[in-house]
């Protein structure tokens, strides 16, 4: 590979600073004992300690998977910080209370915290290590009944809506990190919009890791009644640290007859160095039910970060006539490691699914799409169409394609395309040769590959997007 | 069209060159001045090829010795992008497939660049398709090729009047046509020389690579240079294409 593509693909990641600020933490390791102290720490009912009790004895009976394309030494689950928090915890009245060493950090990611600030009418929880440090535009929201808050407030505010939708999607025991997630997960954020409501903002989490040697096991619900709508966006970033940080999320979103919940994530996690020192491991479970009839669930991610991405976004279409969709784009570099895609299961009649997968690889990683696509036999009438291509920079990396199709009923129909192309030395020297730059280049057709995905982000989260990939293979080809 | 007080153009004194360690040009002298139109023939591995992507800035080729002067400025100084936007066009041999970029935003790109260059006005995308449909009846093609992906798809044929096409939107002053006639049908090959024709003026020039005489009856050199081992080794006017399609290249080895 030639060093103008080389240069490219290599920018130094730039969310990598460390804020000082004083935590509280408990003490590393994984026990019951741990379990009981972070649920006391947050003043938990005693229902949701059992529901973590039960989780943790189940993820003990668990081993851990190996069947994705992706090898990393064995995460000792003792050595890691299971809850690290900002000090001094308080009850955040305004905006102006937040930490300002906090407030800066955000600012200098670009998530402003003050409303008067927000130009995009973007409502933001911002989660730093476990904790929600503050959630804009709340009250606004509470006046149509939209509930926008962390995850911990729902555990006091709402009960039971927490109640009855934690775990209803992904069960505590459904797979080694969902398990661990539902028994030390410290917070997150919780959605609700209720019967009939268009929720007239996006909302939107910042995530943030902060603290070394920490995990952050979030925990995201979302919740559309009837005739409901949101749009909802997530990023993420984390500082540079030699060692690898877990994060182990899970996410669960629910739509009822006629609900549409559109999530957009832009991940990006710190990757690691060049050589693949340091990282995140981002091990994560998101699901949607589309419960009722008619309702959608439409996933759409921008993965350019950690070191180990493991995480298929899926879709339960279990109403009548529901949708499902998945778009993808996922970029690695260097050593990342990248096993993503979905799952569409269709249970209900005339259900239907759009998958679109775009992997870029580059450096010397390994980028891999793993979908299934399951067709029940009650699911008459359902329709899936998938696309996976993959784009390979330079000749070091690899990407692959594992999809699965399980059709249980002869009237299902299910499209599969795939494709492979490489940006190779002679497409440089072409677009050298007609004047045009090198980065230019790239980032020509990266938009190109990738417009399919695009055309469904947010339009602030595109251009982010779109740059983003841009800085990422800054280097690369050439 | 040759006139000897016209402004030189390209200049390449003893240029020598290799890839991967083995040396392809060894000592080539080519004078090119505007308004003329040169054609280079020789044998498959005389270096001809090899000369017009050394030319371009291909990475691939080191040169090892000589030099080259294009306008005055010494091209080895340049980057590709740098040639490009000097006024260098290299019509590919093989042109590449770039999946996901649309005919005319890369011609926009390239176009409003080189007007950057050149302290020009950018054309906003309307003011460019008015531009861009004038210059694809030079080739023509159909205006839904500006549509498609870069290449993708096309006919050896179609991928050749493309090149043609990016040629007439920006409009070089020294065009080097790498086997641009070499599988192309008598059709395609009268269209592509109707373009390079239309586009010929006194102020720039054509260095035209080949293995045959028959391009050289629609687009007519001034002078025909003979390549062999890495040399020009033989110079004459359009006669010379003729005799060597009438005597092959055995004879001019031979003396050489």
């Amino acid at each position: 590979m030639s060093t103008a593509l080389h240069n490219l693909v290599n920018q130094p990641y730039k969310h990598g600073f460390v804020t000082d600020i004083e935590t509280e933490a408990v003490p590393k390791g994984l026990s019951e004992d741990v379990i009981r102290m972070i649920s006391k720490k947050k003043n938990e009912p005693e229902w949701l300690l059992d529901f973590r009790l039960s989780a943790y004895r189940h993820w003990l009976t668990l081993e851990e998977p190996t069947w994705a394309n992706v090898s990393y030494p064995k995460i000792d689950f003792q050595e890691i910080i299971y809850f690290s928090q900002p000090k001094p915890k308080k009850q955040l009245a305004s905006m102006d209370e937040v930490d300002p060493e906090l407030r800066r950090t955000f600012e200098k990611l670009g998530v402003p915290l003050h409303e008067q600030k927000l130009m995009s009418g973007v409502a933001v929880d911002v989660i730093f290590d476990s904790v929600s440090v503050t959630t804009t535009y709340k009250a606004k929201l509470a006046e149509i009944g939209i509930i926008f808050c962390s995850f911990s407030e729902a555990v006091h505010e709402h009960p039971e809506l927490v109640k009855q939708y934690l775990g209803s999607v992904v069960p505590t025991g459904d797979n080694f990190y969902a398990a661990l997630n539902s028994a030390v997960f410290t917070d997150g954020s919780f959605c609700f919009i209720p019967k009939g409501t268009k929720c007239p903002m996006d909302l939107s989490t910042y995530f943030r890791i902060n603290t070394e040697g920490s995990g952050q096991f979030e925990r995201t619900l979302i919740i559309a009644e009837e005739g409901s709508s949101v749009c909802y966006l997530e990023g993420c970033t984390a500082p540079q640290f030699d060692t690898n940080q877990l994060h182990a999320a899970v996410v669960e979103l629910v739509a009822l007859d006629n609900a549409d919940i559109k999530y957009s994530t832009v991940q990006n996690w710190y990757a690691g160095d060049e050589n693949g020192k340091g990282g995140i491991y981002n091990f994560v479970t998101k699901r949607g039910l589309c419960k009722g009839v008619n309702s959608k669930i439409s996933w759409t991610q921008v993965e350019t970060g950690s070191a180990i991405t493991w995480k298929y976004p899926s879709c339960v279409l279990l109403g009548d006539n529901s949708t499902g969709e998945f778009y993808s784009v996922a970029l690695t570099n260097h050593m990342q490691q990248a096993d993503t895609g979905t799952k569409m299961i269709h249970v209900g009649k005339n259900t239907r699914s759009k998958i679109i997968s775009k992997g870029i690889s580059a450096g010397r990683s390994s980028n891999c799409y793993r979908g299934q696509v399951k067709v029940g036999a009650r699911a008459t009438g359902a329709r899936n169409y998938s696309q996976c291509d993959s784009m390979l920079i330079g000749d070091r990396c690899e990407a692959s394609t594992f999809p699965t199709i399980d059709v249980q009923n002869t009237s299902a129909q299910v499209e599969h395309e795939a494709s492979t192309s490489k940006i190779g030395e002679d497409q440089m020297f072409f677009f050298a040769q007609r004047g045009i730059g090198s980065e230019e280049a790239i980032s020509m057709i990266i938009n190109g590959f990738c417009k399919d995905v695009f055309v469904h982000l947010p339009m602030e989260f595109a251009v982010e997007a779109t740059k983003l990939l841009g800085l990422k293979l800054e280097g690369s080809v050439g | 069209m040759i006139n000897k007080g016209s402004k030189v153009l390209l200049e390449v004194k003893n240029l020598k060159a290799e890839v991967a360690g083995v040396e392809i040009l060894k000592g080539v002298n080519l004078t090119v001045r505007a308004g003329e139109v040169h054609a280079i023939m020789g044998i498959n591995g005389s270096g001809k090829s090899t000369f017009s992507k050394v030319l371009a800035g291909h990475p691939d080729y080191t040169v090892t010795g000589g030099s080259a002067t294009f306008e005055g400025k010494e091209l080895f100084n340049l980057e590709p992008e740098e040639r490009a936007r000097a006024g260098l066009f290299l019509a590919f041999q093989y042109p590449v497939e770039i999946p996901g970029v649309s005919n005319s935003a890369l011609l926009r790109l390239a176009y409003n660049t080189l007007q950057t260059e050149r302290g020009l006005e950018e054309l906003d995308p309307l003011e460019f398709d008015d531009l861009v449909q004038e210059k694809i009846k030079v080739v023509e093609m159909d205006p839904s090729f500006l549509g498609r992906s870069v290449n993708e798809g096309f006919s050896g044929g179609e991928k050749k009047r493309n090149e043609i096409l990016q040629m007439a939107v920006l409009e070089p002053k020294l065009a080097i046509l790498d086997e641009t006639d070499s599988g192309l049908d008598i059709d395609a090959l009268r269209i592509v020389a109707n373009g390079v024709n239309t586009l010929l003026s006194p102020d720039n020039a054509v260095v035209m690579v080949t293995h045959y005489q028959r391009l050289l009856n629609y687009i007519v050199p001034d002078y025909v240079h003979v390549m062999d081992g890495g040399r020009i080794v033989r110079t004459g006017g359009k006669e010379l294409a003729l005799e060597l399609e009438a005597r092959g290249y055995d004879w001019l080895r031979a003396a050489a």
